[in-house]
């Protein structure tokens, strides 16, 4: 067996040997170049084609190139030295102009470029009226579409008009809409820390999974979205089976049961992906948001069912389960990213909206929705944990594990429900900040240092805390902005939460214990 | 696809300068979480704060390579008072929250429109190395090495420098961790009550631990803006920190040399899997679900899965110990 191995490895390594390669990677071929890459101001995403860049020594033309269909452009060069580059205005779309920084000043450049280097310059463009789209005429919604381009990694900020006060009261509406999304991602990374002990790195990209899920079943479900609905329902069957059966089955039927769900999601999945895009289905956002939170819980459950419980078993401290989960947040994320692309998009449908007005405060419908969606489901919540069994338990296991353990409590049973609760909680607030915001990638990473803030700010491991702390920092966080820049406002949130460490490290509502 | 230039490109990739840079990043987050038990997940802030240090000293207000390494360094001072203060006296988890929420703030800060006439912006600094390469002792234009192996002479004095770094930084941790100081910062990561009742200061001293192994994170930071001679902030996104990680866990926390020899496999590893993948996808076409971008999110998430097993199965590394290694947060 052993050598058939071996040789079967021998011919692969052989063929792919044999197979000529490009001779060397681009890095490797020496020489000086300068490239670069031109990018649309409007969408960061896109390139500007056809631009013409020319390269001088001193007088005489070296090389020239035009930027490509992604806006790259290279161009060659003797050797190490000093250049002047000069963009082609004349080339360069109307709309725009070249930016001034200090290196490109009126569409020149002089760039020193040491030996054996492909030396990067970067050309920017700018809108001529200093980044800023043509506004909407109507009273449409300013605030979505103002500064998208030009701070691409900010939360938007909607653009307040008029008196102080009337500033005053419009951010407040957008903080306390913020606040509210915040709180309602922000519960499950409170219960799992109480029942658990453990900070979920990964809550933040469980948001993002809500999000993009949502957003692939309401514009559309291909082959993509088909064969993760196969594998969650797979999953989900597989932790319904342990949770409904673990009492009337016996262990190895049980095994039995959950692998063949899991593998039937799997079979199921494949079949799907191959059939592709001719399944295709599309259903209205709240049927979408609903999916999402399904396979949200789905997420959570089974990460704690297949990942989190076997490690509590195998009596793997804290620390390590902080790196595991930091770890599941990079696979998460990245697999998000393969699986969904890094493009910028929104829900469609909700774009433009008329705004509605109440005394100084105007917002699209869609806000006030996601605002009503939240209260409600934050007041459903806290109804679940302080009426019925389930959350008595939750809170009992959170306040102390041993004790609820010894008081007849199924432990893992309620840790697995929190997981699940927490789960489907984070792929709404991913939808409802979605709905709000821009749904991408990295959204959910962004909202995480917040969610951090808020937990802290009321306290750790109390979920009314989360939701009081939520609000908080949405209002601190989006009022900032009255005095400060916007890009500030995630610092200001963060300053909150050290301040609350210095003066109250249990937080607003947590109980006063030694911490340290 | 050609396996032997893939093998030689990561070898070369393992003694190259990123590999220098990282390795003198893990060794200062060795001091933290491999001798101290701090749960740093913000190194990159430190590393932020160097470069920027330099390269704010240099391009901006023109003053010599040297005193921009002291700016860079006095900025992670700062910095590490700053996260220290609030949350050294508290369990090790406010501290990780901490930490990785700073170092993110910071990077957005640095990217902001009103801090652009400092830092520009989304567009960094360039033109930060003139002094650097003019102590070049190497031909710039020639290359250096043997077979597929080779490095211009830009590279190998951007090497020769760092990896001399990593040996004094090393050395400087193994002087350390064998004083008396080094056996209470030992003492602190295995119980930190056990060490108070000694009457020693265990704040204190995780005060130290801090700010030492930010220091050696911002001289990474340091080296990596004289590496580039240009940065941008969106190089030091969290992604870094967690590459990081990977490298002390891989080598061993705890270990002296557990962060270098991490750091090369890592780097190995890394290069090879992405050689191997663009290899199987771009010219053989075995992988025609994957785009061009989709590579690099593969490697994260390959970064991320090395991670969670290595944690799991093999927690000292490659050279550590296990017993040392089951810590817990208390």
């Amino acid at each position: 067996m052993r050598t058939r191995l071996v040789t079967v490895l021998l011919a692969l390594i052989t063929a792919i040997l044999v197979i000529p390669g490009p001779a060397a990677t681009a890095d490797e071929q020496g020489g000086e170049t300068l490239h670069g890459q031109i990018r649309n101001p409007d969408d960061r995403d896109q390139g500007v084609e056809g631009i013409s860049i020319q390269v001088f020594d001193g007088e005489d033309e070296i090389g020239a190139a035009d930027t490509d269909s992604d806006g790259n452009w290279e161009v060659g060069l003797p050797g190490p030295g000093t250049y002047r580059v000069v963009v082609d205005q004349e080339s360069v779309p109307s709309t725009f102009a070249v930016r001034e920084t200090s290196l490109v000043s009126d569409g020149e450049a002089e760039v020193e470029v040491p030996a054996g280097e492909q030396r990067v310059l970067i050309v920017a463009l700018e809108r001529p009226d200093g980044g800023e789209a043509e506004e909407p005429a109507s009273p449409t919604d300013e605030g979505a579409e103002s500064d998208g381009a030009a701070e691409e990694e900010d939360t938007v900020v909607p653009a307040a008009r008029g008196s102080f006060g009337d500033r005053f009261v419009q951010l407040a509406a957008a903080g306390l809409l913020f606040g509210l999304v915040i709180a309602v991602s922000a519960i499950g990374l409170s219960l799992i820390f109480g029942t658990t002990k453990m900070i979920n790195f990964a809550h933040g990209d469980m948001v993002t999974f809500g999000a993009m899920v949502a957003l692939v079943f309401s514009s559309g479900a291909v082959g993509l979205g088909n064969s993760l609905l196969a594998i969650f329902a797979g999953l989900g069957g597989a932790v319904l089976i342990g949770v409904l059966l673990e009492q009337r089955l016996g262990r190895t039927a049980l095994i039995v049961a959950q692998w063949s769900s899991i593998f039937a999601g799997i079979v199921l999945a494949t079949v799907l992906g191959v059939l592709g895009d001719s399944v295709g289905w599309k259903v209205p956002l709240w049927i979408a948001a609903g999916i999402a939170v399904v396979m949200g819980a789905v997420l959570g459950a089974s990460m704690e069912r297949y990942i989190w419980r076997p490690l509590r078993k195998r009596n793997v401290a804290l620390i390590q389960l902080f790196i595991v989960s930091i770890g599941l947040a990079l696979i998460l994320r990245h697999m998000v990213l393969v699986m969904f692309g890094a493009g910028r998009s929104r829900y469609s449908g909700f774009q433009i909206q008329e705004l509605v007005r109440l005394g100084p405060i105007s917002m699209p419908p869609r806000d006030l929705v996601v605002m009503a969606v939240a209260i409600v489901v934050l007041v459903a919540v806290a109804c679940l944990l302080q009426f019925t069994r389930i959350g008595k338990a939750m809170r009992a296991v959170s306040d102390n594990r041993d004790l609820a353990e010894s008081s007849g409590i199924d432990v893992d049973r309620v840790t697995l429900y929190v997981w699940g609760l927490g789960g489907g909680l984070a792929a709404l607030g991913g939808v409802l900040y979605g709905l709000n915001q821009v749904v991408e990638y990295e959204m959910g990473f962004r909202l995480l240092l917040l969610m951090f803030a808020a937990v802290i700010l009321g306290g750790l491991g109390t979920a009314y805390g989360a939701m009081v702390g939520g609000i908080a920092v949405g209002l601190v966080a989006m009022l900032s902005t009255l005095w400060f820049p916007s890009q500030l406002m995630q610092a200001w949130a963060l300053a909150l939460m050290i301040l609350m460490l210095l003066i109250r490290p249990q937080g607003l509502l947590g109980r006063a214990e030694r911490v340290g | 696809m050609d396996i032997i230039s893939i093998l030689a490109e990561s070898v070369r990739s393992a003694f190259g300068p990123i590999a220098a840079i990282y390795a003198l990043a893990a060794i200062g987050l060795n001091l933290h979480f491999g001798y101290t038990g701090l749960l740093n997940f913000g190194q990159v802030g430190f590393m932020l704060v160097g470069a920027y240090g330099v390269g704010i000293s240099v391009s901006v207000f023109e003053l010599p390579l040297i005193v921009g390494f002291g700016v860079g360094l006095l900025c992670a001072l700062v910095l590490a008072l700053l996260l220290g203060i609030p949350t050294l006296r508290l369990r090790a988890d406010y501290l990780s929250i901490t930490t990785i929420a700073a170092a993110e703030v910071i990077r957005l800060i640095y990217r902001a429109g009103f801090a652009e006439p400092l830092t520009g912006g989304v567009y960094g600094l360039q033109n930060l190395a003139g002094d650097f390469r003019v102590w070049n002792p190497f031909d710039a234009g020639a290359r250096y090495g043997f077979g597929d192996i080779t490095y211009t002479g830009a590279q190998m004095w951007t090497m020769t420098v760092t990896w001399s770094l990593v040996v004094l930084m090393a050395g400087l941790t193994w002087l350390l961790i064998h004083s008396p100081w080094g056996r209470v910062i030992k003492g602190v990561r295995e119980d930190e009550d056990a060490v108070r009742s000694l009457g020693k200061n265990v704040f204190t001293y995780k005060m130290q631990a801090l700010v030492l192994g930010g220091l050696i994170g911002a001289l990474a930071g340091c080296m990596m803006a004289m590496h580039q001679a240009s940065i941008q902030p969106d190089q030091f996104k969290p992604q870094v920190t967690f590459f990081l990680w990977v490298i002390l866990l891989l080598g061993g926390a705890g270990r002296v040399l557990g962060p270098i020899l991490g750091s090369m496999l890592f780097w190995f590893l890394m290069n090879f899997t992405d050689g191997l993948l663009k290899g199987l996808g771009q010219d053989l076409g075995l992988l025609p679900f994957l785009n061009g971008p989709d590579y690099g999110a593969i490697q994260l998430a390959f970064a991320g899965l090395m991670l969670v097993v290595l944690i799991v199965f093999r927690p000292q590394g490659l050279i550590g110990d296990r017993k040392e290694m089951l810590i817990n947060v208390k």
